[in-house]
């Protein structure tokens, strides 16, 4: 057992948070439940719709769909992989199943029944997929810190990390139209609302410019453009003008938006609650090289290692995916360039 | 609860007999082709398919997409040397692409999968089957129809964990649309379940999970076709059918390999081998 490093005792007096907290970033407006009230109207629309979860129901806020549609949800208790197989078979059936569970049962536990029983066969099955990155306090068994870089693996399969609210309620009846198999992250409880639902406007495959700038670009996905958003402001506040191009769509990868942004600003900083292998900054470096760029790159992300587990605020810190560590990130990269 | 031998019953058993030949004719047209592939479980299952698709299932074999068919579900993938059969003497294929199994660019892979009309599903990598089965009984009942599910799966797919995390939902949805054939060939790849891991009693585990279970020949198409009427009569229970089958039934070569998972056979052999089903066949004999 020698190559396993056990953790020393912990400083008692530095404990700040408790894990179990739901934790809304500070975000000033936060939303609840957006998917559960989303799958539920879109349910109302299409009674093609019917929900599944593995025994995650209520922390993956589709208890919503099964109060409103009894006869139209499945439970299919802790068994991650038939929780595929069975929506793929509804699929096969003209339904449309919508599968929760937590990112890492559904990408590590069921990754073959994804490949295999989705998405070799474009079966109609969305998968959504909760505690993304570093959103939960406990450590590695639930921590999806490697699942965009897995699914973005498999051929046929759209991949979805959505910034917010506002954007999970406009995804939900969206991917529900879009013939194919889904994976997107989910955000669940109080979710903070940081894209203004009267401009947003969510489309599969097309990142959205947020901030028009010159000086360095960022490009992030998920949660992380929330923090890009603050990120921008706080450079602002030092005079420099970034751009930020979100990207929440990272499979099919919009290249074109990338380029053309990177064109205009070879220097990008991208910001993911992820690994920064395998996810969007592979997606961006990917798209550089093919395009033939040469860009100053900068990764805010997770470094390949099983996180701690603690309190989010703590784990936010510790692994730099801070407003703090992107707006550093840019600095660094625009100083580079003047210092050329 | 056996059929009664009128003469009407005997004439089906007789006529799907003579349906199994043909489908064991086709495995071994394929087989030559190519000179190698999963030969045992074709003939062995070839019983089975006969009795589906020619005595069982309601299906259109012009239209693969007709929502009130009743649907079978091909779990072990490296069977659909018998699937292909079963299609092409049914109509879905034409009998002329047998030639190309295993060929490139065909689409009767040896490890079968959705692009071959006929096949629902990708079975192939093990455990798959079931779970999708259920999701279809579940969206068929769902959407109030009558069709059926009809799964095939094996004893060495039995080491499978996910087989058992469906066979669970199954019973927990009282899934009575739904028969999974279960065939005990008695061998995987590594050899036979016994010295692999074993999964016996097979029947026990199924009724322990809730199904409603039966034992049967899987080589008797009078015992299948009774199977399948007991099967019918219970209610609000998934139906597991339990098969015990030889390997390359019908040739006897075959039937008395030892490893016969996978068979590659010399291009000179195959003419004995087709007098061997013919010969088995004609005068009736059973090899233990």
């Amino acid at each position: 057992m020698s190559h396993i490093q056990s953790k020393p005792a912990g400083n008692l007096s530095g404990v700040t948070g408790n894990i179990l907290s739901s934790d809304t970033f500070g975000a000033e407006q936060t939303a609840d439940a957006p998917f559960g009230h989303a799958l539920v109207r879109a349910g109302e629309q299409n009674q093609r719709i019917v929900g599944l979860t593995a025994d995650l129901g209520k922390y993956t806020d589709i208890h919503l769909f099964a109060q409103r549609f009894p006869e139209r949800f499945f439970q299919i208790g802790m068994a991650e992989q038939n929780l595929i197989g069975v929506a793929a078979g509804l699929a096969r059936t003209g339904f449309i199943p919508f599968a929760t569970t937590y990112c890492v049962f559904a990408t590590r536990r069921a990754y073959d029944f994804i490949a295999i029983g989705a998405a070799l066969g474009s079966a109609n099955v969305k998968i959504i997929a909760g505690l993304p990155g570093l959103t939960t306090g406990y450590g590695g068994t639930h921590q999806g810190i490697e699942d965009l870089a897995l699914m973005r693996s498999i051929p046929n399969l759209t991949v979805i990390d959505p910034c917010d609210a506002t954007e999970l309620t406009q995804a939900v009846p969206v991917i529900a139209e879009h013939p194919g198999p889904v994976y997107m992250r989910l955000l669940r409880g109080q979710v903070p609302v940081s894209l203004d639902p009267g401009s947003y406007q969510f489309e599969i495959g097309k990142a959205k410019l947020l901030c028009e700038g010159s000086d360095v670009a960022i490009i992030s996905t998920g949660l992380m453009t929330a923090r890009a958003l603050k990120a921008v402001d706080q450079l602002a506040s030092q005079g420099m003008k970034a751009a930020l191009l979100h990207v929440s769509t990272l499979k099919p990868f919009d290249v074109e938006s990338v380029l053309s942004l990177l064109k205009r600003i070879p220097r990008v900083v991208t910001a993911e609650n992820h690994f920064i292998n395998g996810g969007l900054a592979s997606a961006v470096a990917d798209a550089v090289v093919d395009g033939g760029l040469k860009v100053s790159l900068r990764r805010i992300g997770i470094p390949n290692v099983f996180c701690d587990s603690g309190s989010i605020p703590y784990l936010v810190k510790r692994y730099k995916l801070d407003t703090e560590s992107i707006a550093a990130a840019a600095l660094e990269l625009v100083e580079e360039q003047s210092s050329k | 609860m056996s059929r009664a031998s009128t003469p009407e019953t005997v004439s089906k058993v007789q006529s799907l007999e003579q349906r199994a030949l043909s489908l064991r004719r086709h495995v071994l047209r394929m087989a030559e082709r190519v000179g190698q592939g999963y030969v045992g479980q074709g003939l062995g299952i070839a019983d089975l398919l006969a009795v589906l698709y020619f005595g069982e299932m309601n299906y259109d074999p012009s239209n693969q997409t007709w929502p009130d068919r009743d649907r079978f579900i091909l779990s072990i993938g490296h069977y659909s040397i018998g699937l292909y059969a079963a299609l092409a003497e049914a109509g879905v294929i034409e009998i002329e692409e047998l030639d190309t199994y295993g060929a490139d660019e065909s689409r009767l892979e040896m490890s079968g999968s959705e692009i071959t009309p006929g096949f629902e599903m990708t079975g192939g990598s093990l455990g798959h089957g079931l779970g999708q089965a259920v999701g279809m009984a579940l969206g068929l009942r769902l959407d109030q129809k009558q069709a059926r599910i009809f799964n095939l799966l094996s004893d060495g797919e039995l080491q499978e964990g996910s087989t058992w995390e469906a066979a669970m939902a199954a019973s927990h949805y009282h899934l009575d649309g739904l028969f999974a054939f279960i065939d005990c060939n008695n061998q995987q790849a590594d050899g036979p379940p016994a010295k692999v891991l074993s999964v016996e009693p097979v029947h026990e585990k199924w009724r322990a999970f809730g199904w409603d279970t039966q034992r049967v020949d899987g080589n008797n198409i009078q015992a299948l076709l009774s199977a399948l009427d007991q099967a019918k009569t219970v209610r609000g229970k998934p139906h597991a059918i339990v098969l015990d089958t030889l390997m390359g039934k019908g040739v006897r070569s075959f039937e008395q390999r030892e490893k016969n998972h996978f068979i590659r056979v010399d291009a000179n052999e195959w003419s004995t081998l087709r007098e061997q089903l013919e010969s088995t066949q004609s005068d009736g004999e059973r090899i233990p």
